[in-house]
């Protein structure tokens, strides 16, 4: 029995995972009419400064999600056993407020006549645009994923023994020497699981750069929904896009693999 | 296995929204109580089911409280079950059918939509026999380009474009289509998001026929509208409801029949037909090819063309209505405030309707417009 | 000094997490529309809330998808994990590395490759988008998680229990249900609620496969934010939001207190009172 028990999630997985990419690998280098083409992939070069501006928007937004969630990560880690369950449940529980409303309650609060440039003009400080910029789209991403970053550096840092702090602290470590030299590397694995976790979401997001990017700020997402639901008709270009994006990702994780040696199985649990 | 609490609460909360929402349909029952029964009740024991695909808020719903819902007079009337559904724009709508993603019985695109799809017979001929009330359609709005020999479509509105202003900072309305080339207003301005509509703008500034499909004036237009694309703080659709209302942008091109809701909302508000011109626009009912229930959706049609209904429909959307029964139970404030019934002096002389482009001008333009909405420059 | 910059950095971070939930709740108790201008204090918004039907139908769809494909997620992944955990090392690790795909790929590459499947067999063999394609889609991105949490529950699982069972004359069936899903049962639990609320708050994927007939409560509010998010939206998600709140403390508290109990007893054994 044990045998074939994986046998309806193997064939399940190729009909619905596996021949979909082939459909999407099938439709990018093929014209409306069937027949083969380079011309999709070509035309995807056009929009590099695009998968540019993504790739560096993702990368930064990875970049600040990580620098503020380890010190909380860390934080919460040294708390008590009761009150760190609390202050997870704390941190996590924005996450059951639907995404796109809490991506769009941000207008709210960075527009023109928002929440914060009226605290600001009450201190008799000149409005400041906020919305419709880059930094908006940035700021959109570090608080949809921020969780996603979060959780795994604690889970990690949660596990580290106590005692080879002390040990530090004994051959002479300072505190933040010992954070350098021990917990950092120690909580490698939860790093590296964090930065997937948000890195991968944040280069095809759609939504957050509509909501909060204004008229320059079109990222691959908006680029691939365009050619498939959007203005811009197409799916075969639409096709070549996401193609090119997987294949982006890909070498993204190989990367990151290659820096990160711990148990595959492990990992993603994290 | 923490959140297990969690989940049976909230299935808990559900249900008991559920049964604590009983309706009363007094309103529904009441306009359709002298519509011609036994017309409506011909499919009422077969358990039919329509899809209707709508543009936002583009019917009378209920919602606001008073209103009549129209969709529920409907099912009440004829048995018929309705899905509705919504899409934002003509292209969106024609992504969808053309994908095979949709199963749509009614549709409402716009003029040159209409006759790119019936081009590519994506549409069904609909049979008049079975729509008594298309008699109430003014003969203004039959025949019309998209659809000369009236085979594929039913008007339900039409409208112009013009200019939506905050008056609190735009206080002399003495301004044309520049005014969105007008850095005066950088990061203040708001753009259509569809390529048609966007391209429009540009087109009358250059004097060029909205439906050109030479590719050097195509290539111009989008040249203009690239030098525009600075200025702009974002292109939308329907969330000009919301950034002009929260006073986030002052001036946005759109729709007069959204204007007027929008004036009616929020009393700094103007709108402005420019002189120079303008689209008009009419969107019909269609029944796309693949529709499986025509009957019921032929119904549909004739039901949204009784005059009541109109009305109702008109008073919640604040289109224009084709529809000559429902034009005469309008106000005289609405039908002179020279919004949403311009003149037909300027109907005539100053506006264009769109017709669809072939095929390559058609692409040429989705091609620029991409490269228009791509193009990269990064604020911080 | 240490301790004081600790705090106002926990300050500034909670803030930060909780500005646009506290936004969100505060305006469901606006009087007017508007999400920028608090005009006044009502309940108006819960009260329209259960009357309007789109809203609550869109809410059920939300709420059977998920349903349905968690179960059956949880099913078919419960059974794949004890088939994967004997597996032979090449085909382990190749099974796992297709179950990765679907948590690694971008979603939109998901949502957009099932879609042109969807749209290939819907031409070919005559059925529409809508509830069946969605929960294909959300079983199809829900599974891996489940066996994501099944997988280590395997792990720690002790290989003598199971021989033990089979010499007490059990057959595979009844070891499977006697001995080794009690075994993983916390990790089915859990890759059953992961998987719940993952098909709860998805829009992408099911954004491209839902066709038309069905709409779930996420693309229902996307296609709200392209005009205005009625205050109703609002509502409903404070609700959803008061009730999980009230739960987790309500958990947390039972747990403290039965952390206590389990102390004291500790030391009550240990003679020290």
């Amino acid at each position: 029995m044990k045998k074939i028990a994986a046998a309806p999630y193997q064939l399940w997985m190729a009909i619905f995972v596996i021949v979909p990419l082939f459909i999407v690998a099938y439709f990018a280098f093929t014209t409306d009419s069937g027949a083969f083409t380079l011309e999709n992939i070509i035309k995807t070069a056009d929009y590099a400064p695009i998968f540019a501006r993504s790739i560096g928007f993702a990368a930064l937004a990875t970049v600040i999600c990580l620098i503020i969630a380890y010190p909380l990560a860390y934080i919460i880690a040294n708390m008590s056993k009761n009150v760190q369950s609390t202050m997870i449940m704390i941190v996590m529980l924005p996450m059951w407020m639907n995404f796109l409303l809490r991506t769009y309650a941000w207008q709210t609060i960075i527009g023109n006549n928002g929440i914060i440039n009226n605290l600001l003009s009450m201190v008799g400080i000149e409005p400041i645009k906020m919305l419709n910029t880059s930094g908006a789209v940035i700021l959109g991403m570090v608080y949809d994923y921020i969780p996603f970053m979060i959780l795994p550096l604690y889970t990690v840092m949660a596990k580290i023994d106590k005692s080879i702090m002390e040990a530090a602290g004994d051959l002479g470590c300072n505190g933040f020497q010992s954070i350098l030299k021990v917990t950092i590397p120690l909580s490698m694995p939860g790093i590296i699981s964090g930065i997937t976790m948000v890195f991968v979401p944040a280069i095809s997001t759609f939504i957050i750069s509509k909501m909060l990017g204004g008229s320059s700020n079109l990222l691959i997402g908006d680029l691939i929904e365009m050619q498939f639901l959007g203005t811009s008709y197409n799916p075969n270009l639409g096709a070549g896009i996401s193609f090119v994006l997987m294949v982006i990702i890909l070498i993204v994780m190989a990367f990151i693999n290659l820096i990160d040696k711990s148990d595959q199985e492990e990992k993603v649990i994290i | 296995m923490k959140k297990i609490w969690c989940l049976a609460s909230i299935l808990v909360l559900i249900a008991g929204v559920f049964t604590a929402c009983g309706q009363n349909n007094q309103l529904e029952t009441q306009v359709i109580s002298n519509m011609d029964k036994e017309y409506y009740s011909q499919l009422a024991e077969e358990g039919v089911e329509i899809n209707v695909a709508n543009w936002g808020e583009y019917i009378s719903d209920g919602s606001d409280g008073e209103s009549i819902n129209v969709v529920k007079a409907f099912e009440l009337l004829t048995g018929i079950k309705v899905n509705y559904i919504n899409y934002a724009t003509n292209e969106e709508l024609y992504a969808k059918m053309k994908a095979g993603a949709s199963n749509y019985d009614i549709i409402i695109p716009s003029d040159y939509m209409i006759s790119k799809m019936a081009g590519e017979n994506m549409l069904a001929h609909i049979d008049f026999n079975n729509i008594p009330n298309y008699n109430n359609i003014s003969d203004d709005y039959k025949g019309l380009e998209f659809d000369p020999e009236d085979k594929y479509s039913v008007p339900y509105f039409w409208g112009t474009v013009g200019i939506i202003y905050n008056k609190n900072v735009i206080k002399d309305d003495n301004f044309d289509w520049e005014i969105l080339w007008d850095e005066k207003y950088k990061d203040n301005m708001l753009m259509f998001d569809n390529p048609r509509d966007a391209f429009a703008i540009a087109q009358i500034r250059l004097g060029y026929s909205l439906n050109t499909e030479d590719t050097k004036e195509l290539e111009k237009t989008a040249e203009l509208l690239k030098e525009q694309k600075g200025l702009v703080q974002a292109y939308v659709m329907d969330e000009i409801f919301d950034r002009m209302g929260a006073e986030e942008a002052v001036v946005a091109p759109y729709y007069a029949g959204d204007a007027v809701s929008l004036m009616a909302e929020y009393d700094f508000l103007g709108f402005k037909v420019p002189d120079s011109g303008t689209n008009m626009f009419v969107d019909s009912f269609c029944i796309p090819a693949t529709s499986k229930n025509k009957k019921a959706a032929e119904m549909f049609i004739n039901f949204m063309l009784e005059p009541e209904i109109g009305l109702a429909n008109t008073e919640f959307v604040c289109y224009s209505t084709p529809n000559t029964k429902t034009y005469e139970l309008l106000s005289d404030q609405v039908k002179n405030d020279g919004i949403s019934y311009p003149s037909k002096e300027y109907l005539n002389s100053k506006t264009e309707a769109f017709k669809c482009l072939g095929s390559g001008a058609d692409k040429v333009m989705s091609e620029l417009w991409t490269e228009i909405r791509s193009e990269v420059n990064i604020d911080l | 000094m240490k301790k004081a910059s600790k705090y106002i950095y926990l300050t500034l971070m909670m803030i930060f997490l909780y500005a646009p939930i506290l936004v969100l709740i505060i305006f469901s108790f606006n009087t007017t529309k508007s999400h920028s201008v608090m005009s006044g204090f009502s309940f108006k918004w819960y009260q329209q809330l259960f009357r309007d039907s789109a809203i609550m139908s869109s809410l059920m769809s939300t709420v059977i998808v998920a349903i349905i494909s968690s179960i059956v997620s949880t099913v078919l992944g419960t059974f794949a994990a004890l088939g994967i955990n004997s597996m032979k090392k090449l085909p382990r690790s190749a099974t796992l590395g297709v179950n990765n795909i679907p948590m690694i790929n971008p979603e939109i590459v998901t949502g957009v490759s099932l879609m042109l499947l969807f749209v290939f067999f819907a031409a070919r063999m005559n059925f529409k988008m809508g509830y069946a394609t969605l929960i294909i889609a959300h079983i199809t991105f829900d599974t891996p998680y489940v066996i994501l949490n099944i997988m280590p529950k395997f792990r720690q699982m002790d290989k003598n229990l199971l021989d033990a069972a089979a010499d007490l004359g059990c057959t595979p069936m009844q070891t499977f249900f006697k001995v080794t899903l009690p075994e993983i049962l916390p990790g089915v639990l859990s890759g059953f609620l992961m998987a719940f609320t993952y098909s709860l708050d998805d829009f992408v994927v099911s954004y491209f496969v839902s066709g038309d007939t069905v709409q779930t409560l996420p693309i229902k509010i996307y296609s709200m934010t392209r005009r205005q998010v009625s205050p109703k939206i609002n509502a409903l998600s404070t609700l959803i939001f008061a009730v999980v709140v009230i739960v987790l403390i309500g958990k947390n508290i039972v747990e403290i207190k039965r952390e206590k109990k389990l102390n004291k007893y500790k030391l009550h054994r240990r003679g020290e009172i």
